[in-house]
């Protein structure tokens, strides 16, 4: 450990593989101060504006709030608040354009500035040593402050001790062309950054604290010489400038030699970095309660007039910012505005994106700085294998077999040519002669594999949770079977045991049993009784017969159907009754089939006259029905007149009817015909009654049929 | 003489092999991972039926007793590239006949989506769901936890009252994919 020490006091570091030098271009901002700007009309804040969750919104619609008030609470350890950097009035939170390569939207809350800028009530904290650590962690997380070096880790997890810390590193290094945000604030602002690494050096008690810059920030390098001379801890690092030399894990090697190990932090060798932007954060958090609201961000490029580093409130959208610094606007070209460096930033699609807590720097390259970011047709070819990208490669990676196996979706390769390594810093596609954008590729590989990742995962849930139904159903299945099972134990056991109650029980089966069974019969024979009554008298007497109880069944269902035309309409029956056929169409209740049967009556009248000899017996014989067995004589002959007609006459069951019936008897023997021009005449008025009409008929053979074998059995009953 | 030698010889020769190997064979058995396993690890664990099996796993069984290795519509051809690997079959096309509703609609991933306003509570899709990614109890109001649901559409069919609907997973900044074709920085020269 000496040795490292005295190393870095000798000025002696050690150097990572690869990297390069592309031209810096920091003067364009470097040499002018920090500007205040003026306040915007109008804030957007994303709620989420580092890596982690975004926190439950406080604030509603309409809602004024004062500067440096919460605007979201955070209930998870990975969500960080964030504040209004104005006061004004919440006029909208809905979801809005943000800083991501995505163009995506997320909820953001829009805040319509009110100019007055009054802060809420702050508690400035002059004496640190009144704090204990455990309020000053707590201080910086309210006050929303993630890592502002661009990765945007919450800070205060990483500011929470941990035991044994032997380097505490903050890096000042700020490799990447253009941005010179990290620069200015050192110059500027090295005293209020100091005490910010002393309250970190109070947090995590390290053994060494180095602050890493690069050699090409002389002035910086100095203020934070003149801040630090009398501390003996911080020692600060001046390194060489090479691309990429701020990434974390190359900066760590660069100062203390060790490497951290693919796939941990750097916490688990005992080193923790910081950004210079994060230590002035918790300075002004923990000392002056000012939440993080503002950030210096670099406005650089040739197509603006002015570049220079400003302090810009979070929220402030990008157009705001390029007005500040007088874009020059070109007829019909479409200005690429890049937010982060020119090697690891990326093309914003809008320029109401606003400046978050990682926004470092805003890029608006001129077309002949930088010709490429105005093409829109990529000007890659094949890969000629050269090998500079591995050369460069900071990470020890082999960038064009990365290439291969992205483009192949290989995913297995890419994992172990250790794509999850390469730290995006463009180095590779910097030297690359045909122009592969490779990042983009590593890009593309990764997220796929991390969706695949999740994809996986999901599909073992879905498994573990399927076995899991599968085996919950066949349990429940079981022991429904069993519950089932003893059920029926117990009650067979009650049943059979000699208690009074289960033999009570059982006597109450029986008897259930018994009822039962005399209610069935019961029902049958009033409904034969009816049959009794309803059938003929024939019938009745051969009802022992199999024949006879069929076609019994068949009448007793006819009867009960006549029943209820009688009842509804005594003269309409009288016509329907013979031939079924006419039955539907008088319950169609047609008018007409009534006219028809008026007519008939009438017909029939005049034929009770004509045929009088006939009529008596006949209505002897009705009469008689109605007593069953008194007729016999008389029955035979209508049974005979019966057969010879081959009508129905013994299936009408005329019972019920007085001595109309006669008349009916007689109309059906000569009025068929009329009584079919009845049934016709609706037919063509009516549908229904014509499918009606049809089954009718049907029945009618069938009953014919019937009471055939009635009228037989009956006749021969007569005769034997 | 020479020759009984020889044959002594070289047979306790081949008796000591023989043992050594019998030996080795039991003390250095291999247990091979059983086929169904790692057909079931590719398949996609939907669990939806499409395939004509109750789930995954008794596919995957399926398939080591010699079906059809194109039957698994989630999956798609990825799967079945992978299936054709690991039984050393030639790959075919996806079996059509397998594909329930249109997918080639969307290639975004779909979760079941219950309109809570019409759900009458009949708990039907709960038993239609294989990974139990549904809440609720008779007549009251069901609904899918997203992170569950495997998007198997076997819930919209029983539902008698139609409101369950496939709906695409919406696209965050969380899930997003990187695009070529958006205009990739370049470096400075």
């Amino acid at each position: 450990m000496e040795s490292v020490i005295e190393r870095i006091s000798r000025g002696q570091f050690w150097d990572f593989h690869g990297g390069i030098h592309p031209p810096e271009q920091k003067t364009l901002t470097s040499t002018k101060p920090i500007k205040q700007l003026a306040l915007p009309k109008q804030l957007i804040i994303p709620l989420q504006q580092h890596i982690g969750l975004e926190g439950d919104i406080l604030v509603s619609i309409g809602e004024h709030v004062l500067k440096g008030q919460p605007l979201t609470a955070s209930t998870n350890p990975m969500e960080v608040p964030i504040h209004a950097p104005t006061s004004g009035t919440i006029s909208a939170i809905k979801m809005s354009v943000i800083a991501h390569p995505s163009g995506l939207e997320q909820l953001c809350i829009f805040l319509d500035v009110d100019g007055l800028d009054t802060w809420r009530k702050r508690n400035v904290c002059p004496d640190l040593s009144l704090l204990t650590n455990h309020q000053i962690i707590e201080k910086i997380a309210d006050s929303g402050i993630a890592g502002m070096g661009g990765a945007g880790f919450p800070t205060h997890i990483k500011a929470s001790s941990k035991p044994d810390i032997n380097f505490l590193i903050i890096n000042g290094a700020e490799c990447e062309p253009y941005i010179t945000s990290d620069d200015l604030l050192m110059m500027e602002q090295s005293i209020a950054i100091v005490d910010g690494i002393e309250i970190l050096d109070r947090l995590l008690s390290p053994a060494f604290i180095l602050i890493g810059i690069e050699d090409n920030k002389p002035k910086a390098i100095r203020a934070l010489q003149q801040a630090t001379k009398d501390n003996e801890k911080i020692k600060i690092c001046v390194v060489p400038t090479k691309y990429p030399i701020g990434g974390e894990k190359q900066l760590i090697h660069t100062l203390t030699g060790k490497e951290v190990p693919a796939g941990q932090l750097p916490i688990h060798s005992g080193i923790v970095m910081h950004n210079v932007a994060t230590c002035f954060a918790i300075n002004e958090a923990v000392r002056h309660d000012t939440p993080l609201i503002r950030r210096v961000v670099t406005v650089t490029g040739q197509a603006l007039n002015k570049p220079q580093n400003v302090w810009a409130l979070l929220g402030t959208p990008i157009n705001f910012l390029l007005e500040q610094c007088e874009l020059e606007v070109i007829e019909n070209v479409k200005q690429p505005v890049i937010m982060g460096g020119p090697m690891m930033g990326f093309s914003v699609s809008s320029e109401m994106v606003p400046i978050v807590k990682i926004s470092n720097c805003i890029l608006v390259p001129s077309k002949k700085e930088m010709p490429s970011a105005f093409e829109k047709e990529s000007q890659e070819v094949e890969c000629i294998r050269c090998g500079q990208c591995s050369d460069v490669c900071p990470s020890n990676l082999l960038p064009q077999e990365l290439q291969w196996s992205a483009k192949a979706k290989d995913h297995p390769q890419l994992q172990k040519l250790n794509l999850s390594d390469c730290i995006e810093c463009g180095a590779c596609a910097y030297v690359c002669p045909s122009q592969i954008p490779l990042v983009h590729y590593y890009r593309v590989a990764k997220a796929e594999i991390r969706e695949k990742h999740q994809l996986d995962l999901k599909a073992e849930r879905a498994k573990v949770r399927f076995e899991a139904r599968k085996l919950r159903l066949e349990k429940e299945k079981l022991a429904r079977q069993e519950k089932n099972k003893k059920a029926a134990a117990a009650r067979k056991a009650a049943m059979n045991k000699a208690t009074p109650e289960a033999t009570g029980a059982k006597s109450a089966v029986a008897a259930a049993l018994a009822r039962v069974k005399a209610k069935k019969a019961a029902q049958e024979n009033p409904e034969s009784a009816k049959t009794v009554d309803s059938a003929e008298a024939s019938t009745t007497e051969v009802a022992k017969d199999q024949k006879s109880q069929v076609a019994a069944a068949i009448a007793r269902a006819k009867a009960k159907k006549q029943q209820k035309e009688a009842a509804s309409e005594q003269p309409k029956t009288s016509v329907s009754e013979k031939p079924d056929n006419i039955t539907p169409t008088a319950q169609a209740t047609d008018q007409k089939s009534k006219v028809a049967a008026a007519i008939a009556r009438a017909k029939a009248k005049k034929q009770q006259k004509e045929t009088a000899s006939q009529s008596p017996a006949s209505e002897n014989g009705e009469k008689t029905n109605a007593e069953v067995k008194v007729a016999q004589e008389t029955k035979k002959e209508t049974v005979s007149k019966t057969e010879q007609k081959s009508e129905v006459t013994p299936s009408n069951s005329s019972i019920k009817e007085d001595a109309q019936t006669d008349d009916i008897t007689s109309v059906q023997t000569q009025n068929n015909p009329d009584t079919s021009t009845a049934a016709s005449q609706p037919n063509a008025v009516d549908k229904k009654a014509k499918i009606a009409a049809a089954i009718a008929k049907a029945k009618a053979k069938k009953k014919l049929k019937e009471t055939n074998a009635a009228a037989e059995t009956s006749t021969d009953k007569d005769n034997g | 003489m020479n020759i009984l030698l020889a044959i002594l010889v070289l047979g306790g020769i081949a008796a000591v092999f023989g043992a050594l190997l019998g030996y080795a064979s039991i003390r250095f058995k291999v247990d091979g991972d059983p086929i169904v396993e790692q057909l079931d690890a590719l398949l996609p664990q939907t669990q939806c039926g499409q395939c004509g099996y109750p789930g995954c796993k008794p596919y995957a069984q399926a398939v080591a007793d010699g079906e059809a290795i194109n039957k698994c519509a989630p999956g798609g051809e990825d799967t079945i590239k992978k299936i054709a690997d690991l039984m050393g079959v030639e790959v075919q096309p996806l079996d059509e006949s397998h594909v329930k509703g249109d997918t080639a609609e969307s290639n975004r991933p779909k979760v079941a989506f219950i309109i809570e306003e019409d759900c009458i509570g009949c708990t039907k899709c709960i038993q239609a769901c294989p990974v139990d990614a549904i809440i609720g109890a008779a007549k009251q109001m069901h609904t899918i936890i997203i992170d569950e649901c495997t998007g198997c559409d076997l819930c919209v069919a029983p539902c008698p009252v139609d409101c369950i609907e496939m709906r695409e997973i919406p696209e965050t900044i969380h899930n997003w994919q990187w695009d070529l074709k958006t205009i990739p920085v370049k470096q400075v020269n």
